[in-house]
């Protein structure tokens, strides 16, 4: 068979991983190797979420649930939505509990791209976005952020990336890989700009919100009035709950467009795994004591890998959200892929080449600090030794 | 700004975070460290530090006692005099004044069998005030406090995840 020529033209576009050779190379060692390459929480689901799912299996909650969710577990998120980000949603007509934060994005861009309309993308970024617009067959169009910058969007970059094709702008902060976060200030520019355009929609990617260590906790751009009926949030358990294999995100936004997303969904999903939603309510409703205590831990090892890779060097740009450092490796004279993949074979610590979350990322390493602090401090002692070494070979070139 | 309970809260769980770590952890200089510290000793609020070992894993053959005491509250000084007279045994880890069916409970560590019977019988049963005592051996420790005592948890995450 010619796979080559009978795969569809949109899965062909999607480019392969810019890091396809270290993710190989990863693999084989791992067990060998320090691993701050990990999108995900280290810590193991907080046992009374995990109980509560335990106890739905044992009462023989096994079967499908409404297409959107069980309305307990929608009514849980807009409660939490409300108690959390000041965001109020219809948990019948506004919620729908989705397959991860990934389906939930899918969704919220096959639901309003046709083929030909442009999404602009915000760079350095989760990897799926541009993908899952190829696939809805949108053009996206990338706005890369700078360090300068505190990778944040600025006005003038969005502005001059719209056109009369613009359909959707995908915002995510906290970002991953950055750490970057956007407050109510930085937003409100941006907002200025979208008032302007009616009719572009926006989709604020805020898995990580929860994880934000500024004084003032995240703010939404869905809480600005004027954004409200043209956004929908992408949120879910995964990150600030640590129930990433549980698969359970969720959208919420405005009634029609919502619906919309509900009606791919009740065709391609049917409907999230009822285990873990289960688990999901008790999480929205009971455990935020476990969060804050999840959030100070990540805080405080934040400050601690910030620290690490200032004292080997690397310049490193505060981030305030998710669980992400961003070194920059400038000037080493060394590019992030030949760099990550010497770390890992030479000091076996694993951390990701910035470039795979975009050109605007070629220059700077993802180290990830949901890692024990043991293996932090290990690592950042291996990193100085790294750079103190690529330091003094750069001297002895030519 | 310093939160003191998040310093006792990860010195409480792990005693060998140095000044210096924790500084960087908590984001403040090493003197405010240092001088929180000074006033947590100072204050009698922090009392020592200690390791926590699972003697089940060495050869060690010695067993943990819980105790309870029932007594008879003495005139002016309540059970506080009692609890004194047998805190001061070094075997006594913990000496606890409890409400509910008895009044103390006693943690004995680091005895045999027979020092526990021995010490029950000659130095708990005898003193005045006291009216009975009941004695519970640990079989097995799974948890002691905070730290659980099975095997070591495994990361069991993929190499990589963007």
């Amino acid at each position: 068979m010619n796979y080559e020529k009978l795969l569809s033209d949109q899965v062909k576009a999607i480019e392969p991983s810019a890091i396809r050779r270290f993710f190989d190379l990863a693999n084989e060692m791992k067990g060998e190797v320090i691993s701050l390459s990990i999108g995900e929480p280290d810590f193991v689901t907080p046992w009374r979420i995990r109980e509560a799912g335990i106890y739905s299996l044992e009462q023989g909650y096994t079967h499908y649930s409404p297409n959107p969710g069980f309305i307990e577990l929608r009514e849980a998120i807009a409660g939490y939505m409300n108690r959390r980000f000041g965001l109020r949603y219809e948990a019948k007509t506004e919620v729908v509990v989705t397959v991860g934060g990934s389906e939930a994005i899918d969704l919220a861009v096959r639901s309003i791209v046709n083929p030909g309309d442009e999404v602009i993308i915000v760079q350095p970024c989760f990897v799926a976005y541009k993908a899952i617009v190829t696939m809805a067959r949108g053009i996206p169009v990338v706005v890369p952020t700078y360090e300068r910058d505190g990778f944040k969007l600025l006005p003038e970059a969005l502005l001059s990336a719209i056109t009369d094709k613009t359909k959707l702008v995908m915002l995510g902060y906290p970002n991953n890989p950055t750490g970057a976060t956007m407050s109510r200030e930085d937003l409100a520019p941006i907002v200025e700009v979208l008032e302007r355009y009616p009719d572009i929609l926006v989709l604020s990617d805020e898995l990580y919100g929860e994880l934000t260590y500024t004084e003032t906790p995240h703010t939404s751009i869905a809480s600005f009035p004027s954004m409200r009926e043209r956004t929908v949030v992408i949120n879910g358990f995964s990150k600030a709950y640590a129930m990433t294999g549980w698969r359970i995100g969720y959208i919420t936004g405005p009634e029609e467009w919502v619906r919309a997303m509900n009606k791919i969904h009740q065709y391609c999903i049917m409907s999230s795994p009822t285990t873990a939603q289960h688990a999901a309510i008790e999480a929205a409703n009971n455990a935020d004591k476990e969060v804050s205590e999840m959030r100070a831990e990540y805080n405080r090892r934040r400050r601690v890998i910030v620290n690490g890779c200032r004292e080997a060097g690397l310049s490193c740009f505060e981030p305030t959200g998710a669980f992400y450092a961003f070194p920059s490796i400038r000037g080493l004279g060394i590019d992030s892929d030949t760099f990550c993949e010497r770390f890992l074979r030479e000091k076996k610590v694993a951390i990701v080449p910035g470039k795979a979350f975009g050109e605007s990322g070629q220059d700077y390493v993802r180290i990830s600090y949901a890692a024990a602090l043991e293996d932090i401090r290990t690592a950042m002692v291996r990193l100085k030794e790294y750079v103190d070494q690529l330091k003094s070979e750069g001297t002895q070139r030519p | 700004m310093l939160d003191r309970y998040e310093l006792l809260r990860l010195i409480e769980h792990n005693a060998r975070l140095t000044q210096p770590e924790l500084a960087v952890m908590l984001g403040v200089s090493e003197e405010e460290i240092a001088a929180e510290f000074a006033r947590l000793h100072d204050e009698n609020i922090i009392l020592g530090y200690t390791t926590v070992v699972n003697w089940d894993r060495t050869k060690r053959e010695a067993v943990t006692a819980l105790i309870e005491v029932r007594l008879n509250p003495q005139r002016d000084q309540g059970f506080d005099r009692i609890a004194r007279h047998l805190y001061q045994f070094p075997q006594v880890s913990s000496c606890y004044l409890m409400s509910g069916g008895f009044d103390l409970m006693l943690i004995i560590e680091d005895s045999t069998l027979r020092e526990v019977a021995s010490f029950i019988s000659n130095k708990v049963a005898p003193i005045d005030g006291v009216v009975s005592t009941a004695t519970h051996f640990i079989l097995k420790k799974y948890k002691s406090n905070g730290v659980i005592f099975d095997d070591k948890p495994t990361d069991r995450r993929e190499a990589v995840i963007l």
